[in-house]
């Protein structure tokens, strides 16, 4: 038997010629060149790096912004031309290279936006950070239940349910951590009940999803008039978490501040992300779980229970996604508004699938939807004249390049959604 | 570990899959269970490990009665199991599944992988299996996925050891080391119970032969039985275990390959510059070990893989770079080697699924409706001449035992008119009488004037069908012999001997 040839490797390795990313990336490049250089704004830009409070101070920078445009479009060219060397001769390109790329675009862009004016690093990144909580989280629980094989589409009723919990909870006791506690339990309950109709009684679990969501939109919409619009005082009031800047670490220059001056909310959101995907791919019970959500029969047939496994991977990823919604309240803004949520936790299932259920891709996209946001809000400061609309599109087309550059294979958890029926 | 079954009974809506059923099988004893395809074999052992629940009757190990919840309960007990469905994560590498629901970790429940891949090199390495723990189970061949399930079972130090159709595509020599295997856990006091439909390996490693007819014992049987009367007792009826083929008469130009390379899955020339000819009325066999590139070059043959050079010619067709529909509407017929990934849709009916390659055009398609009167019509005759065990023909496929999933996707790739028929392991888990029948259907084929390529690791199978073998290894022909080659020329071939 030892002359079995282990699958493949027969000959040496050759990559498949393919053009698709310079194509693309080509395009965009001579775009930046042309638009905003070429026929760019002559205006001076000020990067700023820093705040001028911060320890380490780095001086502005000061540069015409058509001349950006030019000097990146020209950068973005020579990628471009790497990339196409490179298939050309079959050679792989390294998916960094994508990235690369559109973070020098995304700079061309807001050198041009700002044109005669500022661009507050600083502020931005901030906002994004603190934007992409509520939806990173929300997709860190989607994940949790997609990778047992449950489709989970109340993220959205989730949110809710702990945005309106920790606002109430935490306004009438007084206690943002009781709050905090009250909407994981809130969410956590929510996923149980999709849990046990979709694992015990079999019920379609977009159905349950749907349901859910339009009942806790409409229960939250209904206490929110008759309750807490009278009586806001007292039970809609909470406050917010302080924002507690970590020593040292907020003083690294231009990320410091943005990473680690934040709300308790957003840095429990920073350690669940990296333990999460600990958990998933480096440990016996992420196996497990990984193995219910591909080939429920298998793992049935190795002693895991997979009704059981199902019922508390969803329910964690509900605490998880009450979390987020936590984020939206006392995390942020400080009330509840009616439904505030405001379909974030659809983003969020989006963003599960744009980040091929892996936390940190996930975590990555959900960033992306919040530039997206803190962009367009700053474009219409900066330069009024854009339409909005446009701007919004802007991290879409990003996307769309470090898609086309990444060549691996996007797969959902093979079993995603289907109900796993005993013998 | 000795190991009694009381009763059985197992029941799945009115068809009665095993009908008290007694079993015993004796600390030490290899002990085989014969019977035709959806005989109630897989259901009884599915039931002795706990994933069904029995109706009725009791599961005895050392004279203790058990009660198994499920399979946590009965691997608990020290039963394991070769599942004839391969049990396996597509998506996980070799090291992962073998040690799924028994993971070697460190602290804080963190998997150690190094132990996992160690785990299955000591096991590979003590039966000769060649396997790369850190594959993808999906990037591996059939032959490959079985030697994982084999090792994954044999990982768990069963004291009751169920093998159901683990040789069922492996070669005739991996076939003799896993029956040394077998022998050597019987003598150190394994149970082993070994389902197969291959009368040779009973002959040669049966302590015990029981066989089962429509879901009931229908008594026992000696290895030192003859085949003819093993296959008489299974099926109840006389079996013609030879092949009978009358002289090649050589028709037209039928299937040309020059030149052909396929780089695969891994960017590696896996189909390395293959060329030759099948005339019609001829049959072409490709031997070779599991993963030599036979799979892919089945593959390129029916458009599934795009070729990077070379080309293919059906008659005057070009088909080189036709999509499969159009590989389809020439007449290609195509058995592929996994059933239940590429040949059948678990989740259709029997209907549905004979309906896959001719839905399209009349007279299965009415307009835009598929004519049902026809559809059924077909379904019933295919049932009925191929012998397929269901219940009727809107039972879902996945329903059906193996052999009989193998039949469905037989008939349907031979109720065509064929210009061309590809069958990679054509018989796979099909029991002795299916055989015979799927042989003479193939010998028909053929002798209507048609080019047919047979792909098998099957020898047997291969000698008694091709007129012409050519042996793959390492994605290349290393020789085209007469089909009345010696098996042990070939299995030097096979082992990359060049001639
Ligand atoms: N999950 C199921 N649902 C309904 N019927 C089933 C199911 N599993 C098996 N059956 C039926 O039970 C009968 C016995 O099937 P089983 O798989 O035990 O046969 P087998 O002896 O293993 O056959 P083979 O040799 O083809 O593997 C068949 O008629 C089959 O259609
Ligand atoms: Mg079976």
């Amino acid at each position: 038997m030892s002359t079995v040839a282990a699958s493949t490797q027969f000959q040496s390795a050759e990559a498949p010629r393919t053009f698709k990313a310079a194509i693309v990336m080509g395009v965009f490049a001579l775009v930046v060149f042309v638009a905003f250089g070429v026929f760019g704004k002559p205006d001076n830009v000020t990067f700023q790096w820093s705040k001028p409070d911060d320890v380490i101070h780095i001086p502005d920078f000061i540069v015409g912004s058509s001349l950006v445009g030019l000097a990146i479009g020209a950068i973005l060219i020579l990628i471009a031309a790497i990339v196409a060397v490179n298939a050309s001769r079959r050679r792989r390109n390294p998916q960094w290279i994508s990235l690369i790329f559109g973070f020098f675009a995304i700079i061309a862009l807001l050198a041009w936006l700002a044109a005669g004016n500022a661009v507050p690093f600083a502020f931005i990144l901030g906002n994004a950070i603190v934007l992409a909580v509520p939806i990173a989280l929300g997709a860190m629980g989607g994940i949790m239940s997609e990778r047992v094989g449950v489709v989970n589409i109340a993220i959205e009723g989730q949110l809710l349910t702990g945005a309106f919990l920790a606002a109430v909870v935490g306004s009438l006791t007084d206690s943002l951590l009781l709050g905090l506690v009250a909407a994981m339990v809130g969410a956590a309950l929510l996923s149980m009940v999709l849990a046990a109709f979709a694992i015990k009684y079999l019920v379609d679990q977009i159905i349950v999803g749907v349901v859910l969501n339009v009942l806790v939109l409409g229960v939250t919409n209904f206490l929110y008039s008759q309750w807490l619009a009278n009586d806001g005082e007292r039970s809609n009031f909470p406050g917010t978490f302080d924002i507690t800047p970590i020593p040292f670490l907020s003083d690294i220059p231009i990320i410091g501040p943005a990473l680690f001056e934040n709300r308790l909310t957003t840095y429990l959101a920073f350690i669940i992300i990296p333990v999460l995907w600990f958990f998933l791919f480096k440990t016996k019970l992420g196996l497990r779980a990984r193995a219910v959500g591909e080939h429920p029969l298998a793992a049935d047939t190795v002693g895991i229970n997979v009704a059981r496994t199902r019922f508390w991977w969803v329910t964690l990823g509900g605490v998880v996604a009450g979390l987020g919604g936590a984020a939206l309240t006392i995390g942020s803004v400080g009330a509840f508004g009616r439904g505030m949520s405001g379909g974030q936790g659809f983003i969020a299932l989006a963003v599960v699938i744009l980040g091929r259920w892996h936390p940190f891709y996930a975590a990555a996209a959900a960033l992306l939807f919040g530039f997206s946001i803190i962009l367009r809000v700053w474009a219409n400061q900066v330069s009024p004249g854009i339409p909005t609309d446009f701007i919004t599109m802007v991290p879409y087309l990003v996307t769309l390049i470090a898609v086309v550059g990444f060549v691996g294979r996007v797969r959902a958890p093979a079993a995603d959604g289907q109900p796993y029926i005993k013998g | 570990m000795k190991l009694e079954l009381r009763g059985i009974t197992k029941r799945f809506g009115t068809l009665v899959a095993n009908d008290n059923i007694n079993l015993v099988v004796k600390p030490g004893e290899i002990h085989s269970l014969l019977g035709e395809n959806g005989a109630g074999k897989s259901t009884l052992m599915n039931v002795l490990y706990g994933l069904y629940a029995a109706d009725g009757g009791e599961i005895l190990l050392d004279d203790v009665v058990q009660n198994f919840k499920g399979p946590g309960d009965a691997m608990a007990a020290g039963i394991g199991m070769v599942h004839q469905h391969f049990m396996l994560i597509p998506v996980f590498t070799v090291a992962e599944n073998v040690v799924l629901g028994n993971e070697p970790t460190s602290a804080l429940g963190v998997l150690n992988l190094d132990e996992a891949r160690k785990r299955v090199r000591e096991i590979s390495d003590r039966f000769g299996f060649d396997i790369d723990p850190d594959a993808l189970v999906e990037d591996l061949p059939v032959g490959s996925q079985q030697r994982v399930e084999i090792i994954k079972a044999l990982a768990r130090n069963a004291k009751v050891l169920v093998l159901d159709e683990p040789t069922a595509v492996l070669t005739p020599q991996e076939t003799d080391e896993l029956m040394g295997i077998m022998r050597d856990l019987a003598k150190a006091g394994t149970s082993i119970v070994f389902i197969t439909h291959k009368l040779r390996e009973v002959q040669a490693v049966a302590d015990r032969i029981t066989v089962i007819r429509l879901g009931a014992v229908v008594g026992e049987a000696k290895p030192t039985d003859s085949a003819g009367s093993l296959a008489t007792l299974m099926v109840g009826r006389e079996v013609d275990l030879n092949v009978h083929k009358s002289k090649v008469s050589l028709g037209s130009s039928g299937l040309r390959v020059s030149g052909l390379t396929v780089v695969g899955d891994r960017h590696t020339k896996v189909v390395d510059d293959v060329s030759f000819d099948v005339r019609g009325g001829e049959i072409l066999a490709i031997a070779g070990v599991q993963g030599n590139g036979q799979t892919e070059l089945a593959e390129a043959l029916v458009g599934l893989r795009t070729p990077s050079a070379g080309s293919i010619h059906l008659g005057e067709l070009d088909i080189t770079h036709s999509s499969v529909r159009e590989v389809i509407d020439a007449g290609v017929g195509y058995i592929p080697e996994d059933r239940k990934k590429d040949g059948l849709v678990g989740d259709f009916t029997v209907a549905e699924n004979f309906m896959l390659n001719k839905s399209y055009a009349p007279p299965f398609a009415k307009g835009i409706s598929i004519d049902f009167a026809n559809r059924d019509r077909l379904s019933d005759e295919l049932i009925s001449d191929f012998d397929v065990r269901t219940p009727g023909r809107e039972t879902l496929a996945k329903q059906l035992s193996g052999g009989n999933q193998q039949k469905v996707v037989v008939a349907r790739e031979l109720s065509r008119d064929l210009s061309l028929l590809i069958a990679s392991q054509p018989t796979r888990g099909v029991d002795v009488g299916s055989i015979e029948f799927i042989h003479e259907q193939i010998v028909a084929t053929r002798d209507a004037g048609k080019p047919v390529v047979i792909i098998s690791t099957e020898l047997d199978e291969v000698t008694a069908l091709a007129d012409r073998i050519a042996v793959m290894y390492r994605g290349r022909i290393i020789g085209i012999v007469d089909g009345k080659e010696s098996r042990e020329k070939l299995g030097k071939m096979m082992a990359g001997v060049a001639v």
